[in-house]
């Protein structure tokens, strides 16, 4: 137990590392920007006719109230952890006046539901079939598997995602290739909404799938066919065990536990990926937020955004790695 | 070196496409030296032309002839690709070769900052880079940026391996004989991460070349220097697909897949080849 509490210790306190890094990251990037978002703003709505000079001056300490401007560069920093902390990015230009928390918190759900699903399958299929085809080596259908995904693996997610547009889009129009859900349906636990949600989902996380697919397919398939040359494996067979038994609890089971470390380090990769995913399929998400937000240069919601979205994997990567001894005892040796 | 390269060619399928995809792609950017009229010229041919004898891969809407556009976008895409790969084999070599050396504190210390870029989402930042430097964005500047930013995974792989270089006896022999650290590293170990390097340097220019292009899809780059991204991003510009061009973004993406597959079997076949056992198995030994 007490191995645990010493794992679970350090995992905590890498969490806090990261966190502290990332939002340290964002800080510094936007203060060391040549570009004065409250100027712009200013500049902004003064383009469209004069302004007496003391609305300017209230304007531009409002904002810079607003974007946690005001004061020394210490102050912003204690500034800018406090609202962190509570989840205050101040309001969203573009949809002034509403905050910057409410609409990713909007956002939110559809992001982590698309990510989750499409993770967690193509997690489970790509382990599944590369674990066959690592151990299987003959097997025609595995092998060619295995070139298919060489071929697929390495291409970019805008790539994919715009051939299954333009596929399922102009060449064989049979699913929806924009939005969330349809416009016209209530949202909540209905038939009509939930079915909706799932038939847009299927091509933005099929995109995201047959990208995923290949790395894992390949790391599962090459993981396995170094543990099926190993003494226990080649005891089992000789032995005479099934060889169904043989991979799902000789060979599978010890292959798996790397597989999961990536898991959770994919996550981080997969939130770069859902940016354009849902930018390309229109996809009412973070990625489409904050792509839009750069767009309409609204500043807050882009550092509100990536605060979030630094925040969000942490914790996705810190839930997985304290379920990972449950899984691998050997672990708690460590 | 040349033997090396000689048993990769005679056994290795993988490496032998890999090979001819990234020859294609390198004789294409060889290509844009001879181009008739600079790339960022606009209105040069006839536009909207589809593919025929006279402009091989047809004109962009923009009056631009699709292969020598293309010529020059892949040259300045490949060239990005290396810059970013350079550098962070620079820190990836130092942070990796250090820490798994020194061990102790600066180990620990090195690790929890890699462990850090490993896991933050590297694509937000890399826009929130873009939204505070907007204008003053450019290729080198980024390729900068995303140096910085993609070391980490291959650091990890490079200490692995110099974990147990440093437990090797060379290791005592060459300190005993008054070596300093960093020669240490720089003359008795670098030359055996560099297997490591070589292959890391594929996969890392895939990486870049990746984001490159979906940043530049987005307009989220300098989008008035001609790369592939940005060559997608002016026919998205001009609805490209919508009015029929498809020439304008198919040939940038074949030619961008060739790339990554390229890179990619290459990098696959070179580290199946640092792997003994399975070097075996493909020379012909048994399973």
């Amino acid at each position: 137990m007490s191995a645990y509490f010493a794992y679970f210790a350090k995992r905590l306190v890498q969490f806090v590392v990261v966190v502290f890094i990332g939002v340290n990251l964002a800080f510094a990037i936007t203060h060391a920007s040549p570009i004065d978002p409250v100027e712009q703003s200013i500049a902004a709505v003064t383009s469209f006719g004069s302004t007496a000079p003391e609305a300017i001056a209230a304007m531009r300490s409002s904002l810079q109230e607003l974007y946690g401007l005001k004061g020394t560069l210490a102050e912003q920093y204690v500034t800018f952890w406090s609202r962190v902390l509570r989840g205050d990015f101040g309001p969203s230009l573009s949809a002034f006046p509403t905050p910057v928390s409410t609409l990713i918190g909007r956002a939110l759900p559809w992001t982590a539901g698309l990510l989750i699903v499409s993770t967690l399958i193509t997690w489970v299929l790509g382990n599944l079939l590369g674990g066959l085809a690592g151990y299987y080596q003959r097997n025609r259908t595995l092998k060619l598997m295995g070139v298919v995904a060489m071929g697929v693996h390495p291409i970019p997610y805008y790539i994919v995602a715009l051939m299954l547009l333009i596929i399922f889009g102009f060449l064989w129009p049979v699913l929806p290739i924009t939005g969330g859900s349809a416009m016209n349906l209530q949202q909540g636990w209905n038939w009509a909404f939930v079915s909706s949600v799932a038939r847009h989902s299927i091509l933005p996380a099929l995109s995201l799938i047959l990208i995923g697919l290949g790395s894992w397919f390949l790391g599962m398939r090459s993981l396995v066919s170094n543990i099926v040359t190993e003494d226990y494996v080649v005891y089992a067979e000789t032995a005479g065990l099934d060889s169904r038994r043989v991979l799902g609890s000789y060979v599978m089971r010890n292959a798996l536990a790397p597989q999961v470390t990536g898991l959770a380090m994919s996550l981080g990769g997969i939130f770069n990926g859902a940016v354009i995913t849902e930018k390309v399929f229109g996809y009412p998400g973070v990625g489409t937020l904050l792509v839009d937000a750069v767009y309409a240069a609204d500043y807050g919601l882009v550092l509100g955004v990536t605060t979030v979205s630094i925040i969000a994997v942490s914790v996705g990567v810190l839930v997985i790695d304290l379920l990972y001894p449950l899984i691998d005892p050997r672990v708690e040796l460590r | 070196m040349l033997a090396i390269l000689r048993d990769l060619i005679r056994y290795n399928l993988e490496f032998r496409i890999g090979l001819v995809l990234v020859g294609i792609v390198v004789v294409m950017a060889a290509l844009s030296v001879v181009s008739p009229y600079p790339a960022g010229d606009v209105y040069v041919v006839p536009p909207d032309l589809p593919p025929s004898t006279a402009h091989w891969l047809g004109t962009t809407s923009r009056g631009q002839d699709v292969f020598w556009q293309l010529t020059a976008a892949i040259r300045n895409t490949l060239f990005f690709g290396i810059m970013v790969a350079a550098l962070s084999r620079v820190i990836a070599l130092v942070v990796g070769l250090l820490a798994g050396y020194s061990g102790g504190w600066i180990d620990r210390v090195l690790m929890s900052i890699n462990d850090t870029f490993i896991i933050i989402p590297l694509f937000p930042i890399l826009i929130l880079f873009y939204f505070v430097l907007r204008d003053s964005m450019s290729t080198p500047l980024l390729a900068t940026i995303m140096a910085c930013l993609g070391w980490a995974y291959d650091a990890r792989l490079i200490r692995s391996v110099a974990l147990s270089l440093k437990t090797r006896e060379f290791t005592q022999t060459s300190i005993f004989s008054g070596m300093k650290t960093h020669e240490v590293l720089a003359r008795e170990h670098l030359p055996y991460v560099l297997p490591i390097v070589f292959s890391t340097t594929m996969n890392n220019m895939n990486w870049s070349i990746g984001i490159e292009v979906t940043l530049a899809v987005l307009g989220f780059t300098d989008i008035n220097t001609p790369t592939i991204g940005g060559m997608i991003y002016w026919a998205n510009q001009h609805t490209a697909l919508v009015a029929g061009i498809w020439w304008w973004i198919a040939f940038p993406i074949a030619l961008v897949v060739m790339t990554f597959v390229g890179l990619f079997l290459l990098a696959v076949s070179m580290n199946e080849y640092i792997d003994p056992r399975s070097r075996l198995a493909r020379m012909g030994g048994s399973r």
